[in-house]
């Protein structure tokens, strides 16, 4: 029980611990990679701290409980993840708060929200039918769909599942907003529409949505380490090099529009999700 | 304590918007290269917002005329407190050659309260720079003692003067 309350506990502290400091990390590596010196490591703690401390502006109420059902979602989520637990729910949770944060920025009249939101449904729609198939990998391979039975392998999930990893990698670049798929909202102000879905969240709901976002980089960075369980290194290096191809293809490409995401992402995808499945059940 | 946090991070991320209020391009272009490798205002937490939602540093360059003056305003209604105006430029100081232009008001102090003045046609990115930075000392005026900071805390040789 104990034992319990302590892994929820780290779940919780993850995201804004963690998350910030992953987000450090990655805006110093992007100023490298653009020959600038970047911004210090805990750069992101004092946006969050600077933006909860911002006069409050709402746009309606209904916003202000959708960032909050959507950091809600996101952090039980994690938590569920450090408790090792059902891998459905944690996918259908994260994706109830994802659905939040796209009806919140529906509910401001702003054009940029509007179209933000409408990008957002699309990157969902591209990448959650993306995520239920390396799960139903998972599930063929351990015959679970609990977190548990994967730490129960004794040999890394990668071997067995090399091309549903590609496809974790590819929604993985959706979700953690990165080029050539930060369509609905974007970290870097060269875009044709730069903060899209987040237009109309500002000061302390801002914060909000940024502390739901470390939540969510954990959860699927923590879906990654999943394809490396057997030794914790191994898990690491895994998720490192991972995240630095994220950041790579970051700083590398310019963003694609939703018809080439939703072509890529479902034709590629799914062929090579189809592709290891089937070899799983042949052999 | 709660408060040094809260200066401290005010200070470390002030995130800008930028507005041209009818430059001749000049003063944007040096706004603009503030954020390249040369100069890499993101070493001091700086971003190029381009929402005044989320904005605390607000830049605003070239003359102001009777058209303009709304967008100018709503812009500035829409910035969430505590927020700093900075004025660059010539223009945006006085309405510079275009002064006595029959459509033109004047500087952008005529419109919105403005924090920090930064002259120059155009303001170099180092004076630029220096304005944010000084524009930041009024944060911590505004958020610690809401008193104003003499000029005489700042080197007599920067290129930005305080109203």
């Amino acid at each position: 029980m104990i034992n319990k309350s302590v892994l929820i506990l780290a779940g919780l502290a993850s995201g804004p611990v963690l998350g910030g400091v992953i987000s450090g990390f990655d805006r110093i590596l992007t100023a490298r990679f653009q020959s600038r010196i970047g911004p210090p490591l805990l750069q992101p703690f004092y946006d969050v701290i600077k933006l909860l401390g911002k006069e409050k502006v709402v746009v309606n109420v209904w916003q202000a409980f959708c960032v909050n059902a959507y950091l809600t979602a996101a952090s039980i989520a994690t938590a569920l993840f450090f408790l090792r637990s059902d891998l459905l729910l944690i996918l259908f949770i994260q994706a109830v708060g994802a659905v939040f944060l796209v009806v919140g920025a529906f509910s401001s009249t702003s054009p940029y929200s509007q179209a933000g939101a409408h990008r957002e449904l699309l990157q969902m729609l591209c990448y959650e039918p993306l995520l239920i198939l390396i799960s139903v990998g998972i599930y063929f391979q351990t015959g679970s769909f609990k977190i548990e039975s994967v730490d129960a392998m004794n040999q890394p999930l990668l071997l067995k599942l090399p091309f549903l990893f590609v496809v974790l990698s590819f929604v993985l670049t959706i979700k953690l907003r990165k080029s050539p798929f930060d369509l609905s909202t974007s970290h870097h102000a060269h875009q044709e529409l730069v903060k899209g879905l987040l237009t109309d969240y500002s000061g302390p709901l801002l914060a909000l949505t940024e502390i739901a976002h470390w939540y969510e980089t954990v959860l699927l960075l923590g879906f990654c380490s999943l394809f490396w369980t057997t030794n914790p290194i191994g898990a690491l290096l895994l998720v490192g090099i991972t995240y630095l191809g994220e950041i790579w293809i970051d700083n590398v490409s310019a963003r694609m529009n939703w018809r080439w995401m939703l072509g890529y992402g479902w034709g590629m995808g799914m062929a090579l999700s189809l592709v290891n499945l089937v070899w799983l059940y042949a052999r | 304590m709660f408060k040094k946090i809260m200066t401290k991070a005010r200070m470390q991320s002030p995130w800008m918007l930028h507005f041209d209020c009818g430059s001749c391009n000049g003063c944007d272009i040096e706004v603009l290269a503030c954020l390249t490798p040369v100069y890499d205002v993101e070493r001091f937490g700086i971003i190029n917002t381009g929402n005044p939602m989320h904005a605390d540093i607000f830049l605003v360059t070239g003359t102001v005329n009777h058209r303009n003056q709304k967008v100018l305003r709503n812009l500035y209604d829409q910035i969430p407190d505590p927020k700093v105006v900075v004025a660059i430029g010539a223009c945006g100081l006085t309405g510079g050659i275009f002064r006595e232009a029959w459509n033109v008001i004047g500087g952008v102090d005529k419109v919105i309260p403005v924090d920090v003045y930064v002259p120059g046609c155009p303001a170099k990115p180092e004076a630029i720079i220096d304005g944010v930075v000084l524009g930041l000392e009024k944060f911590r005026g505004k958020a610690e003692t809401a008193e104003s900071i003499s000029a005489n805390d700042f080197e007599e040789e920067a290129p930005c003067r305080e109203k």
